[in-house]
C-alpha cells in the first residue's frame, strides 16, 4: 500500500510542479528499494543458494586442482567467481518479477497517465537491484574470504572485485527489465532463468577454458560472454591484476548493460505510450 | 480393491496427462537433466584424468548414473509441485471429497511421478549413448540400475507428496527440492568417494544416497558394489515416508 502510495505521491508531485528526472528516480528507486528491502524471503533464497553450491562444490571439486595446468591449487580460489555470477542471474529474476508486476497490476497503466519519464522508471526500478547487488556482493566476498579463498590483488582487488560485481548485477537486472517490458507477465521472466542458468553451466565456470577436454564445450565456452565475466572476476583472485581479463569482464558487462538498457527503453517507450 | 485402483488409475493419468500437455511442466523435466548431462560429462570429462580416478567404462558413464539418478528423484519432485498446485487452485479438496478411497491418492500420484520420470529417463539414457557412454553392465545389472531409479523416484515422490499435503501452498517447492538437491549433491557426484577429501568426504561417507550411486555407477560398468545397502537404504527410506505421506493426507484431511 505503501508503494503505491508512493507512486501515486510521485504522479501528484509530476503533475502539479514537474518534478525533474532525478527526483522521479530517486522517488521510483526508494520505492524499489523499499518493496526489495520488505520481500525478504524472496531475496534471501536466491542470495543463498548460490553459496551452498560453492561450499558443496568447492570442496567436491577439490581434487581438480590435480589435474596438471590448473592455475591454483585451492579449488575455493577458483571457484569463488561463479556465486557472483549466480548471484546477478538471480538478480534479474527478482527486478524482471517486480517490474512484471507492476505491469500485471495496471501500476504501470497508471504512471502512464502522469508526467514521468519512462528512462525515470528504469533507473528507479533498478534501485532495487542495485541494492541485492551489493549486499549480495559482499557477503559471497566475506564467504569466500573465511572459507579460505585468497585474493592475490590484496584489499584493491576486492574493491574492484566488488565493483565488477555489482556492475554484472546491474547489467542482469538490466536484462530481467527488458524481459518484464517485453513480455509482460512474471510467470514469463521466470521461465527465461533456466536459459540464463545454461549459460554459466556452458562457460568457464568449472575448469579453466584450456582445461575442457571436449573440443566443442571448449568452443561454445570460447563464444560465451559468461565465460569472460567469471575470468574477469576470477583473475583478482588467482592472477593478480590481469589487464585482458579484467578489461573483457568489465567491457562484456558494460556490453550487457548498455544493450539491456537499450533493449528496455524502447519496450518501455511502448509499454508508456500515452494513448 | 477396485475402488482404490479407480482413484489410483484416475490420479496417475491427470498427472502425466497435464505433465505431456502443459510444456512449462514437461520441458525443465527434460531439459535440465540434460543440461547437467552435458555441463558434467562434456564440461567436466577432463576430471577423469585425475590421478587415481578409476572408473572403467569412463567419465560420460560415470556421469551418466548420477544424472539417470537425479533425474529420478526429482521426478519426485516435480510431482510433489503438482500436488501443492493442487492445493492451491482447489482441486486437491475436491478430489478428497470425490475419492472413495484417499490412500489411493498417494499411490496415483507416485504413479504419475514413476510415469512422467520414464520420459525423462529415456531422453536421458538416450542422449548419454549417442555422446558416446559406454556400457559394461549386463542385461540383469542394468535392469538393477532401473530398479534403483525407480525405487528412488518413489522415495522423493513420497517425501514431496507428504510435504506438498502438509503445507497445501506451492510456496513449499523450495522446501520440496531443496533437501533433494542437498542430498544428491553431498554425495561423490565428480570422483569417486575415495578421492574426496575434508568435511566432504566425511558428510558423503553417511549421506545414504552415496551407497546408491555407487551401486548404480558399480552395475553400469559391470562390476557390482553395495547393491544391496543401497536397496536396504532405499527400502527403509520408503517405508519411513510412505508413514509422512500418509500422515500428510491425514493432515490435508483435518484441514478440510
Amino acid at each position: 500500500m505503501a508503494v503505491e502510495t508512493t507512486g501515486s505521491a510521485l504522479g501528484a508531485a509530476s503533475s502539479t510542479r514537474g518534478a525533474s528526472f532525478a527526483e522521479q528516480s530517486i522517488a521510483l528507486g526508494r520505492r524499489a528499494v523499499l518493496r526489495t528491502v520488505r520481500q525478504r524471503g524472496l531475496v534471501i533464497f536466491p542470495m543463498v543458494f548460490p553459496l551452498i553450491l560453492f561450499a558443496i562444490n568447492g570442496s567436491a571439486l577439490s581434487p581438480a586442482t590435480h589435474i596438471p595446468g590448473f592455475p591454483t591449487d585451492n579449488y575455493r580460489d577458483f571457484l569463488i567467481a561463479m556465486p557472483f555470477i549466480q548471484g546477478a542471474m538471480f538478480v534479474s529474476i527478482t527486478a524482471g518479477v517486480d517490474l512484471a508486476r507492476d505491469i500485471e497490476t495496471g501500476f504501470l497503466n497508471r504512471l502512464a497517465m502522469t508526467p514521468l519519464r519512462g528512462e525515470a522508471l528504469l533507473v528507479g526500478q533498478l534501485g532495487g537491484a542495485l541494492v541485492i547487488g551489493v549486499i549480495q556482493a559482499i557477503i559471497y566476498l566475506l564467504f569466500g574470504l573465511a572459507t579460505g579463498v585468497t585474493l592475490v590483488s590484496g584489499v584493491g582487488g576486492a574493491l574492484v572485485l566488488l565493483a565488477l560485481s555489482i556492475l554484472i548485477s546491474f547489467a542482469f537486472a538490466s536484462l530481467g527489465e527488458f524481459l518484464a517490458l517485453r513480455f509482460g507477465t512474471g510467470e514469463a521472466v521466470q521461465a527465461i532463468f533456466p536459459l540464463l542458468f545454461v549459460t554459466l553451466f556452458l562457460s568457464s565456470s568449472s575448469l579453466p577454458r584450456n582445461l575442457i577436454k571436449a573440443s566443442w564445450f571448449r568452443e561454445v565456452a570460447t563464444y560465451n560472454p559468461v565465460s569472460y565475466l567469471l575470468e574477469g572476476l576470477r583473475s583478482l583472485v588467482i592472477t593478480g591484476w590481469d589487464a585482458q581479463a579484467l578489461g573483457l569482464g568489465f567491457g562484456f558487462a558494460i556490453a550487457l548493460l548498455v544493450v539491456s538498457l537499450g533493449l528496455s527503453r524502447s519496450a518501455m517507450r511502448t509499454r508508456l505510450a500515452r494513448r | 480393491m477396485k475402488r482404490f485402483l479407480s482413484v489410483v488409475q484416475g490420479v496417475a493419468w491427470r498427472s502425466i496427462h497435464n505433465t505431456i500437455v502443459n510444456p512449462a511442466v514437461l520441458v525443465p523435466s527434460i531439459v535440465f537433466p540434460l543440461f547437467f548431462l552435458i555441463a558434467f560429462a562434456g564440461g567436466l570429462s577432463r576430471i577423469g584424468d585425475v590421478p587415481n580416478f578409476h572408473y572403467p567404462p569412463g567419465y560420460t558413464s560415470f556421469q551418466f548414473v548420477f544424472v539417470f539418478l537425479q533425474s529420478a528423484a526429482f521426478g519426485g519432485v516435480f510431482t510433489g509441485f503438482a500436488v501443492a498446485r493442487d492445493f492451491d487452485s482447489g482441486f486437491a479438496r475436491r478430489l478428497m471429497l470425490s475419492a472413495p478411497r484417499r490412500g489411493g491418492i498417494i499411490v496415483g500420484y507416485t504413479v504419475g511421478a514413476l510415469l512422467r520420470w520414464v520420459l525423462t529417463g529415456t531422453v536421458v539414457t538416450i542422449a548419454a549413448l549417442i555422446a558416446g557412454m559406454n556400457v559394461y553392465g549386463s542385461g540383469a545389472q542394468l535392469t538393477g540400475l532401473l530398479a534403483l531409479g525407480v525405487a528412488l523416484n518413489l522415495v522423493s515422490a513420497l517425501w514431496a507428496c507428504g510435504l506438498a499435503m502438509f503445507l497445501r501452498t506451492e510456496q513449499a517447492g523450495a522446501l520440496i527440492q531443496m533437501p533433494v538437491f542437498v542430498l544428491l549433491f553431498l554425495a561423490p557426484v565428480y570422483v569417486p568417494l575415495s578421492l574426496l577429501t575434508g568435511w566432504i568426504h566425511t558428510v558423503a561417507s553417511f549421506n545414504p544416497v552415496t551407497p546408491v550411486l555407487e551401486a548404480g555407477r558399480g552395475l553400469l560398468a559391470g562390476s557390482p558394489v553395495k547393491v544391496a545397502i543401497a536397496f536396504a537404504a532405499l527400502a527403509a527410506a520408503g517405508l519411513v515416508l510412505a508413514v509422512f505421506a500418509r500422515r500428510g493426507l491425514m493432515s490435508a484431511e483435518r484441514a478440510g
